[in-house]
């Protein structure tokens, strides 16, 4: 822990559509430690995925990167060109998808797909990828591995296809995962198995995570640190203890409130709920993206983009937020 | 609740069976057993909460209880009236009594029809108003569901998400209904606009002292929202009580692990408690395991498990089990 794996600086990701500029992230700047797990919360549209898949050029033709750098084990993902970003994607960085079924090819045996990242990055022969295949599948917990190395995709379910593409992304023995939104298509009952396999082969094999999710209840024992994104900004930022325990941002602070689990200790019959609805990303931002929906705004937030700052009294704690209100001193008025 | 008068709506073995057909050419046929004896009852003014993972046949016993396709075997009672007696002209006058909510307020609006049309038609055919005054009802409508009257004229696609849903809501709601099946009216929609939902049903709720059958997936809002809560698994019912009842000490072993399953929004808990995971998928509908449908995956399952269907029975808490450990 502690030494710095993943630095973006102000990524800027536009998409064109109809002639016009659609502005999905708009100045993004987080790191992730070693062995660190990061989530990331939002709700649809916010840039989390577009965030991720611009680090990794995997976007649309559509969209285009406009500025900004991530140095990944120092050296800048957004600069290499095709071969370079081949080398890495799959091999130091696995990525897992949201849904499983259309990720893995319907006509390739799950042995061969699994085992095709270690023939590319490795050139290990079709032997060597088959047995470490077997290996992979059984530490991702699919039972009778051998036999299943022969299955096609469609004879896994769902939370097993899922498996298979968490093997695929371990694959090279990568330095970072990225999970977006692994778990939504899957039920609760799956998804615990997920979560609970994901963070066992963390604390085994060292590997960082981002994992991308719009459901905060879930990142809660999954995650060390916490990333709340709207409209294209990260607007809060801090330890996971400290997102639930102090929230700062006027959004996060809705987004707990509006949580039915989060409020059931307190009986409340009514759920606070953030009136409105996400902004259009059309334009560029000129005031705070959150203002029309935020109770306690004034006049600078009308006029005035707020950046990421540490909050006041807790400097040390790399607790961020991006607003000019002071969430906290409010509250403890009313 | 008054459990003392006659419940509002009631379903006593309901089945439904669907015949499909597999193999490349179809040339197999079988059966899926999406609902298999499910028995419950609703009283005026309560929300019993159905929740399951997909493919439970949660949704398929909501539609069997509307008719929306006739269950296969079984009764359903409105106000102790047997719905699956009565030919589709019959039924007409008490559809209007009984209504849905869908998931996906996408494909629920008719895209080439204003939202003022959409509300007009099932009051104009169940002639509740007529033509020259039905548009004051749609604006009650709309305002009854915080819309205002400029909506009317407008089509689904120039609306968000969470405003359509506030669209089929208020047409469920024209025919002033005494009871909604709400099939995951929340699932589609980002968090900040579902509590917002859920408020507004809760509101209307009490307005119109309307009774729920609040199917989800989601467990946590299902807390919030409903009285009672039935949890199913593989087409048959699993556990039925008060909702302070399953979910500070559900009995099922199924119960518990879904309870057990889900998400804390608390990173202290979350870190220390020890979650017991399920081994294992759902097995398929079209041959389930026999005895208890739940046995391959239960922790405490045996021999008698594997060959006994467990008994629909009532404990002495009021609660509803099929199981043979409790």
């Amino acid at each position: 822990m502690g030494e710095i794996l993943l630095d973006v600086n102000d990524l800027k990701t536009r998409f064109r559509s109809r002639g016009k500029l659609i502005h999905a992230v708009n100045g993004v700047s987080f790191h992730v430690n070693r062995g660190e797990t990061l989530g990331v919360v939002g709700e649809s549209g916010c840039g989390k995925s577009v965030t991720m898949l611009s680090l990794l050029q995997l976007l649309p033709p559509a969209a285009q990167i406009e500025s900004g750098t991530a140095l990944f084990n120092r050296q800048d993902l957004i600069k290499m060109n095709f071969r370079q970003i081949q080398k890495v994607r799959g091999g130091k960085v696995g990525m897992i998808f949201q849904d499983p079924m259309t990720c893995l090819n319907p006509v390739l045996k799950i042995g061969d797909q699994v085992g095709e990242a270690l023939i590319y990055h490795r050139r290990v022969t079709k032997e060597v990828a088959l047995a470490r295949a077997i290996e992979l599948l059984r530490l991702v917990g699919i039972p009778d591995p051998e036999q299943r190395v022969k299955d096609y995709p469609h004879q896994f379910s769902g939370g097993m296809r899922q498996r298979a593409m968490i093997a695929m992304a371990l694959a090279c023995e990568p330095d970072l995962i990225i999970a977006d939104e692994p778990t939504t298509a899957l039920d609760v009952t799956i998804q615990a198995q997920i979560v609970e396999l994901v963070k066992d082969l963390r604390d085994r094999l060292g590997v960082a995570i981002i994992w991308i999710t719009h459901d905060l209840s879930l990142v809660a024992g999954l995650a060390d640190r916490i990333m709340v994104m709207y409209a294209g900004l990260i607007v809060e930022e801090a330890k996971t203890e400290d997102i639930f325990d102090d929230p700062r941002h006027p959004y996060t602070l809705g987004l707990l409130s509006a949580l039915p689990a989060f409020q059931a200790e307190k009986k409340v019959r009514r759920l606070a709920s953030i009136p409105g609805s996400p902004p259009d990303l059309r334009a560029q931002p000129i005031s705070c993206p959150f203002v029309p929906r935020c109770p306690f705004a004034f006049e600078r937030c009308h006029s005035e983009v707020p950046v990421l700052m540490p909050i006041k009294g807790g400097e040390g704690s790399g607790h961020r937020i991006a607003c000019f209100a002071d969430t906290r001193e409010w509250r403890a008025k009313a | 609740m008054n459990t003392n008068t006659q419940p509002l709506i009631r379903a006593v073995n309901l089945v439904k069976y669907f015949p499909v057909r597999l193999g490349a050419y179809g040339e197999k046929k079988a059966i899926v057993h999406a609902v298999d004896k499910v028995s419950f009852e609703i009283h005026q003014g309560e929300t019993l909460g159905l929740v399951g993972e997909s493919g439970c046949g949660k949704s398929t016993a909501g539609y069997s209880l509307l008719q929306l396709h006739r269950p296969t075997s079984g009764k359903c009672y409105y106000r102790e009236i047997d719905l699956t007696a009565l030919s589709e002209k019959e039924l007409r006058p008490y559809r209007q009594k009984i209504q849905i909510i869908f998931q996906d307020p996408y494909s629920t609006l008719n895209p080439r029809m204003t939202i003022g049309a959409a509300l007009a038609e099932p009051i104009l055919a169940h002639k509740l108003a007529a033509k020259e005054t039905v548009m004051t009802r749609v604006i009650t409508l709309l305002n009854d569901v915080g819309l205002t009257e400029k909506t009317v004229n407008r089509y689904p696609h120039e609306f968000s998400g969470g405003q359509r849903q506030r669209i089929c809501i208020a047409r469920s709601l024209a025919c002033e209904p005494e009871f909604i099946v709400c099939d995951e009216p929340i699932s589609a929609l980002d968090v900040s606009i579902q509590a917002q939902i859920i408020n507004l049903m809760q509101d209307l709720q009490e307005k119109y002292s309307l009774t729920y059958l609040f199917i989800a997936h989601d467990l946590s809002v299902v807390k919030h929202i409903c009285n009672r809560v039935g949890v199913m698994y593989l087409g048959r019912m699993a556990e039925m009580g008060e909702k302070e009842q399953i979910f500070a000490e559900p009995k099922h072993p199924y119960t518990r692990a879904l309870l057990s399953a889900v998400p804390v929004p608390n990173p202290h808990i979350e870190k220390t408690r020890k979650r017991q995971v399920l081994g294992g998928d759902v097995p398929s509908a079209i041959e389930p395991p026999g005895g208890c449908h739940f046995h391959p995956r239960c922790p405490i399952a045996d021999e008698k498990c594997k060959a006994v269907v467990p008994e629909w029975r009532q404990m002495g808490d009021g609660r509803w089990v099929a199981c043979h450990k409790v």
